[in-house]
């Protein structure tokens, strides 16, 4: 039966033809998606793709090493490993923080507080919330691999500060950036939070130095954040070490000598300005810092009245007491004022009608008729009152900026204090009252309003004691820029001068118990009350914190020295007990020149 | 009785081409991961379906039509069967253990579906009344039903455009159409409330995938971060970088468009939509020449699944639909889809041949 193909056994042609039609418009669409994709879109797609496989992982440069002056090590790197937070890896990496802080064993608050700080930073950026984790917690971290994927750790070098808080003031510590450092430092390099910087101490002022430049690794990843690859390596520049004039012996004997008491040493070369030695105390374990810090030990070195975490070296300003009459001799002997002058101390001065007191009257004795030499040694107040009233404020004042007081010495240390050298300008601005003469006579024996760093008191004997040459007190052996400033002092002003210092530590002198055998050895003591004695009179119950300051200002040898020591022992009541601290750092000296003579 | 002659050479063609693409696909898609030797059992299924092909362009597809009512009994049995005994893979249930392999049944009931709904919609004449709406609705909607049951929403949706196809060329009227695309319109809220979570998540994800580019909105964003890294040309055979890195999921079944397009790039992959576009005129050319109505309905079934697999998964890939699960036809591994559309394109060959037949 032949089939006759009549339309009734066609399909319909239209309907046909509409299939047709609407399947080629949507290969249409199709095309159109793959266009806007493919040639329209396809830089963002491209960009998006390299974001899925590239990251980059810094490389941290190691901070240089810091050496004494003899190059034995004093801070060195230790190789550790950080944990991070790679927030780019995982959507809903927020509630993983429970079980990561307690498998790091951090507090849940302390991660939190971590990660809102750095809710600002860019989110590829990774945030570090371990340092130096132990090897349990790099278990845990590889355990927990596919279950925390944002969860990473990277190599780091960690600092290794001496034990016992040695050096621990001038050494410093570092930390995490501040966002204030960061947006200052931003501009010098890659800063940014998580990046270890310097907070105090050298590690800060010679951050930039010590830091390096870290290195970065452009590594290749699958979607199982695996390396598969590396891209570029732009290796780190290791920071460069640091080379002090700090001498490490020195630096022991005066830690020792200092022990528990709380106050500080600052030991020079006048010749060059290095410093030798600087301690402060109370000290800090640094070390503490480079491990997380607990808040808890943050907040007892806070609330500590003595300061732990403040360097006193160039930090405390406190009223000098006789140590100032170092400034009024040269002031009275370079004004050819004081070198005939003898006073006759007979226990007071009286000026005004007001009673000013020599402490020698306390003991109810007199020192008698003295010249400036013996004014010195016996540290001679009415002297001083009589000496200070003569050349009056004005002619104070220029002596003691011109020795480098009530300004900062430049030592190469942050937060340097300057002290303060009142003048009567200065009480105008400051109290709107004019400066009465009376407070002349308290200046001129180191009360009242004036104050002083140790640093400054050291560089000023120094400078003294070597004929008016004032070098810029630094710990960098090649630091720039040295030479300090310089007031030409009269032979006889020297002579004069280091005659009487020399006396100080011999019989008869204020700080005799600290004599030296065979060493020419000589210093100031001073003895500088916290608060004025009417203030005294009116606390009753206990004193302690209101004991008299002990200072002691020494050289050696006394003319033209090798080493200025100054030590501050608050609360040591008399100035002796600190010059025989700075004897044990002078006689530290001397064994290390024997050393080095036995060594050559 | 073969006659070479008068078998179809480019459709024969185009099938192989777009195969062996598929193949040298899954290869460069899978090298280095736990699926480096799927392309070598995909040459297998090829092997297999081209037999296939051979085997049922002999049978006269009359006696299929004829043999229809019983294949669609059986094939309603065999997915309740699957749905009661077969093995859960990936949560579903969707194969049988057949010889050793899983063979989706779902697929080759389409095959069944494509046979009945031409049979009863190429008897019908002209005006189609609402009962033969309803009636082709019921066979189709029973064996989706099922599926969609297993749970496989893709492959139930490819039944649809059978049924939607065959009432179309039926003689369905416009108004009727108009009315069934209303009342699916306000089924849609009802059907989103049955949905899986999953598949909530996945439309969601297709939505707005930037909302949780690490979750459900992955695939998709993936999928075109992949096609947009090709660009112009691509990156070359086997070195996509979303590919090789593991970033695209499933990149050599579902998303084996995307694998394609960003180691072929804009040119590669309208090359590749040219060639399916091709072989779906050829079919509608067929359909046109076709002996007689149920005949040509059978060739417009073939073309209905593969057009709609094709706008769909490609669709998918580059953003413009949500994740459904469904493959890309001849390209995307699976044994059961190849051998069904080598198995559909072998009674077409049958058809095409039996109108040089007097």
């Amino acid at each position: 039966m032949p089939q006759i193909l009549d339309r009734k056994d066609k399909l319909p042609e239209g309907r046909l033809q509409l299939v047709q039609w609407l399947i080629v418009l949507g290969f249409l669409g199709l095309g159109f998606g793959l266009w806007q994709l493919q040639i329209l879109q396809a830089a963002k797609y491209a960009q998006l793709a390299e974001q899925n496989r590239v990251r980059t992982e810094p490389i941290p440069a190691p901070r240089g090493k810091i050496y004494d002056r003899l190059g034995r090590l004093l801070v060195d790197n230790y190789p550790s490993f950080s944990a991070y937070l790679q927030r780019d890896t995982r959507n809903n990496w927020k509630a993983d923080l429970p079980l990561i802080a307690s498998g790091l064993a951090i507090p849940l608050d302390d991660l939190q507080a971590r990660v809102t700080r750095f809710h600002a930073a860019p989110y590829y950026q990774p945030i570090p919330i371990k340092e130096d984790i132990t090897v349990a917690d790099e278990a845990f971290i590889a355990a927990h691999r596919d279950q925390f994927p944002e969860l990473e750790t990277i190599m780091a070098s960690r600092r290794l500060y001496p034990k016992n808080g040695f050096a621990a003031h001038l050494i410093g510590y570092v930390g995490e950036p501040s966002d204030a450092q960061i947006a200052r430092e931003i501009a010098n390099g890659n800063l940014h939070p998580g990046a270890v910087v310097g907070k105090s101490g050298l590690e800060q002022y010679y951050n930039r130095q010590l830091m390096g430049q870290d290195g970065e690794r452009r590594v290749m990843v699958d979607s199982h954040g695996r390396v598969v690859g590396t891209l570029s390596d732009s290796p780190p520049q290791p920071g460069q070490d640091l080379h002090l004039t700090l001498d490490e012996n020195i630096q022991m004997a005066a830690e020792l000598a200092l022990g528990d008491r709380p106050g500080a040493v600052v030991a020079l070369d006048p010749t060059t300005g290095g410093v030798l030695a600087l301690v402060s105390r109370p000290s800090f374990d640094p070390n503490l810092f480079a491990q997380g810090l607990p808040a808890k030990q943050w907040q007892q070195w806070v609330n500590d009245p003595d300061h732990p975490l403040l360097d006193k070296a160039i930090q405390a300003q406190l009223a000098p007491g006789s140590v100032f009459k170092l400034v009024m001799s040269v002031a009275g002997l370079q004004e050819n004022v004081a070198e005939t002058k003898t006073v006759d101390c007979q226990g007071v001065f009286y000026y005004g009608g007001h009673p000013f007191k020599c402490w020698i009257a306390a003991r109810h004795e007199v020192h008698g008729v003295l010249n400036i030499r013996q004014a010195i040694t016996q540290s001679c107040d009415v002297y001083f009152y009589t000496l200070g009233n003569e050349l009056g404020i004005g002619m104070i004042d220029k002596y003691a900026f011109a020795l480098g007081l009530g300004k900062p010495t430049g030592v190469d240390l942050p937060q340097e204090a300057k002290g303060l050298v009142p003048t009567p300008q200065w009480k105008e601005k400051r109290f709107h009252q004019p400066w009465y003469k009376g407070e002349t006579i308290d200046v001129a024996i180191g009360q009242g309003a004036v104050t002083a760093t140790p640093m400054q008191l050291a560089r000023l004997v120094g400078g003294i004691a070597s004929g008016g040459h004032f070098p810029r007190p630094h710990l960098d052996s090649d630091a720039a820029d040295t030479a300090g400033f310089d007031l030409p002092l009269t032979p006889a002003t020297v002579t004069t001068i280091t005659d009487g210092m020399r006396g100080v530590v011999n019989d008869g002198g204020t700080a005799a118990s600290a004599h030296l055998e065979g060493v020419d050895f000589g210093g100031k003591t001073g003895t500088a009350q916290t608060i004025s004695n009417q203030m005294l009179h009116t606390i009753t119950g206990s004193h302690r914190q209101y004991i008299d300051n002990a200072w002691f200002v020494g050289v050696s040898p006394v003319v033209n020295p090798r080493i200025a020591v100054c030590v501050l022992f608050q609360r040591g009541a008399e100035g002796s007990f600190a010059a025989q601290i700075a004897a044990k750092v002078v006689q530290a000296y001397y064994r290390g020149q024997q050393r080095a003579e036995r060594g050559q | 009785m073969m006659r070479w002659r008068d078998f179809d050479w480019l459709l024969i063609g185009l099938v192989l081409l777009i195969s062996l693409l598929g193949i040298g696909e899954i290869h460069s898609a899978t090298l280095a991961t736990k699926f480096a030797a799927v392309w070598v059992k995909q040459a297998y299924f090829l092997a297999a379906a081209i037999i296939l092909l051979v085997v049922f362009s002999q049978i006269d597809y009359k006696l299929i039509l004829e043999a229809s009512p019983w294949l669609y009994l059986v094939s309603v049995g065999a997915l309740a069967a699957v749905l009661v005994l077969g093995k859960a893979i990936f949560h579903s249930r969707r194969w049988i253990p057949v010889a050793g392999s899983h063979l989706q049944v779902s697929e080759f009931v389409k095959l069944v579906i494509i046979v009945v709904v031409a049979r009863y919609c190429g008897e019908a004449r002209l005006n189609l009344a609402w009962k033969d709406v309803v009636r082709v609705g019921v066979l189709v909607g029973l064996p989706a039903g099922l599926v969609l049951l297993e749970p496989d929403l893709g492959t139930a949706l490819t039944y649809i455009p059978i049924a939607i196809v065959g009432l179309l060329l039926g003689g369905m009227r416009w108004r009727q159409l108009g009315l069934l695309t209303l009342g699916f319109v306000l089924m849609l809220p009802v059907a989103w409330h049955g949905l899986h979570p999953y598949q909530r998540a996945r439309l969601e994800g297709f939505m707005q995938p930037q909302l949780d580019p690490l979750g459900s909105g992955y695939q998709v964003l993936q999928s075109k971060i992949a096609v947009g890294a090709g660009g112009l040309w691509g990156q070359g055979m086997a070195q996509g970088s979303q590919t090789r890195g593991e970033f695209l999921p499933v990149p050599h079944t579902d998303f084996i468009f995307a694998a394609f397009s960003e180691e072929y790039g804009f040119v590669g992959a309208l090359a590749l939509l040219g060639l399916y576009l091709v072989l779906l005129m050829r079919l509608i050319h067929h359909a046109q020449l076709a002996p007689d109505r149920s005949a040509g309905m059978v060739v417009m079934g073939v073309v209905a699944v593969l057009a709609f697999h094709v706008l769909v998964n490609v669709g998918m890939v580059v953003g413009l639909m949500p994740v459904t699960g469904i493959p890309l036809p001849l390209m995307s591994s699976g044994g059961s889809s190849l051998l069904f559309m080598f198995a559909a394109l072998g009674m077409v060959m049958n058809i095409r041949m039996a109108r040089f037949v007097n």
